[in-house]
């Protein structure tokens, strides 16, 4: 047994911080045998639940499901998430998610991802040619990632055009003051930035700098206007999957 | 004796002769957003959910928000339900876990700790606080199994659950070497999951 196996109780019942959820996450991706105990050891916790049992009161019936009204079910999820449209798509392969969420955006995130209104699924206004092309490029790779309340980032990225593009989907606005910016680390320079992103929930984004070189991308919350370099703990890390 | 298993046998009293609703299939009619499945599904498993909310959160209020908020994220989220990975009950008492620690760990992280004395110098497995303590066999049966663990087991499991601490919390809690609670919580969820036949 592994010292990361050894989480899958803690894991289960939420006894962990957000740096070892994303570690074991990651593991729990590769490690079948623990995704069967984890999801054993969530059962057995529901019973452990049963034991207390508390009615609420029934006003709160009424507000749940007027609640729900405004609220879009997620669709379910399918293999292919990127270039759905593109005819004869080419596969998209899949890196390992680096995901690694501070304690404060994760709460703004889960938060505001919990009361998200209905989007249409595209409001991407004037696509640039610039990020279809990186989306649709025959080498185009892409690492998608989904935040706790339902949104999702993906970065893709074309090393014959040395272009990256960042693409989200019900993205929730940053923290009042504060925007999200996106990196891109580079080998010998650390976090370089790439982007700030406009408020918007859906939206793709060319990021600057050389793509082809960077070994991952990453996104943090930074004071409005942007930083030269990340003042704060990434809320999400995606990995380019180059072997050192 | 049947083993207990959460599996589609949601409802909280079984025993009264009413065939309990197959929480699988409501949610998977909810993910196709059918409001009435919804409403059944809420209907079955409300006392579970508010229930364990409250335990975690303790305040009355928070724990209306945090069931609200849960029973909101089981119906964005319900088509990515998996029954392959687990009964519906379990994910649904796991959504509403998750959103119940993310509660306590936030905004009243310093209120809480003031009362964290007290909590912790009370025998994890009474419940004080809760409104009512079902008496179902089930529960009866939960107890016994509890009663299987060692005290520190029962005590790292309770602090974990219920208290929605983290590991690490639990082993300043109970004096343990930092790094050991986890085994302890690991080991007594699987010694309580063979107990009660969970997923066999």
């Amino acid at each position: 047994m592994t010292e990361i196996h050894a989480l899958s109780g803690a894991y289960a019942i939420d006894a962990v911080d957000d740096i070892e959820r994303a570690a074991f996450e990651r593991h729990l991706a590769e490690c079948a045998e623990c995704r069967a105990e984890v999801a054993s050891l969530r059962d057995t916790a529901a019973l452990l639940a049963g034991t207390t049992t508390a009615e609420p009161p029934a006003a709160l019936r009424d507000r749940v499901l007027d609640g729900i009204t405004t609220v879009r079910p997620l669709p379910p999820e399918v293999p292919t998430e990127v270039s759905t449209e593109a005819p004869a798509a080419q596969p998209v392969r899949r890196h390992r998610v680096r995901l690694l969420v501070a304690a404060a955006a994760a709460v703004v995130l889960v938060g505001a991802g919990a009361v998200a209104v209905t989007q249409p699924w595209k409001d991407e206004t004037a696509p640039l040619a610039a990020t279809e092309q990186v989306l649709e490029a025959p080498d185009a790779q892409s690492t998608t990632l989904e935040f706790p309340g339902g949104a999702s980032a993906t970065v893709t990225h074309s090393d014959d055009l040395d272009q990256a593009v960042l693409q989200t989907v019900d993205m929730p606005p940053p923290p009042e003051g504060k925007v999200y910016q996106v990196w891109l680390d580079q080998p010998g320079k650390g976090m370089v930035s790439a982007a700030v992103m406009p408020v918007k929930e859906d939206q793709v984004l060319l990021l600057e700098g050389d793509a082809a070189t960077a070994t991952g991308a990453g996104i943090t919350v930074e004071p409005e206007g942007g930083s030269t370099a990340p003042t704060s703990d990434p809320i999400a890390l995606f990995d380019f999957g180059r072997s050192a | 004796m049947d083993q207990i298993r959460p599996q589609g046998d949601g409802a909280p009293f079984p025993e009264d002769g009413v065939p309990p609703p197959d929480l699988a299939d409501l949610l998977k009619r909810a993910g196709r957003a059918d409001e009435k499945a919804f409403a059944h599904l809420y209907d079955a498993t409300a006392a579970r959910v508010h229930g364990l909310a409250l335990r975690v959160v303790r305040d009355p209020a928070q724990a209306e928000e945090v069931t609200q908020e849960a029973y909101l994220e089981i119906w964005r989220t319900a088509s990515r339900f998996d029954p392959a990975r687990g009964s519906a009950l379990g994910w649904l008492l796991t959504i509403t876990h998750r959103t119940a620690v993310d509660r306590v760990r936030s905004a009243d992280a310093s209120t809480r700790r003031d009362t964290s004395y007290h909590q912790q110098n009370q025998p994890v497995e009474h419940d004080t606080t809760a409104e009512a303590a079902q008496a179902s066999l089930e529960a009866h049966r939960v107890r016994s199994a509890m009663g299987t663990l060692t005290e520190v087991q029962r005590e790292a499991v309770g602090l974990a659950y219920f208290g929605g601490y983290t590991h690490t919390e639990v082993a300043k809690m109970l004096d343990l070497p930092v790094g050991t609670a986890k085994t302890r919580i690991r080991d007594g969820l699987i010694r309580l999951r063979d107990a009660l036949g969970v997923g066999s």
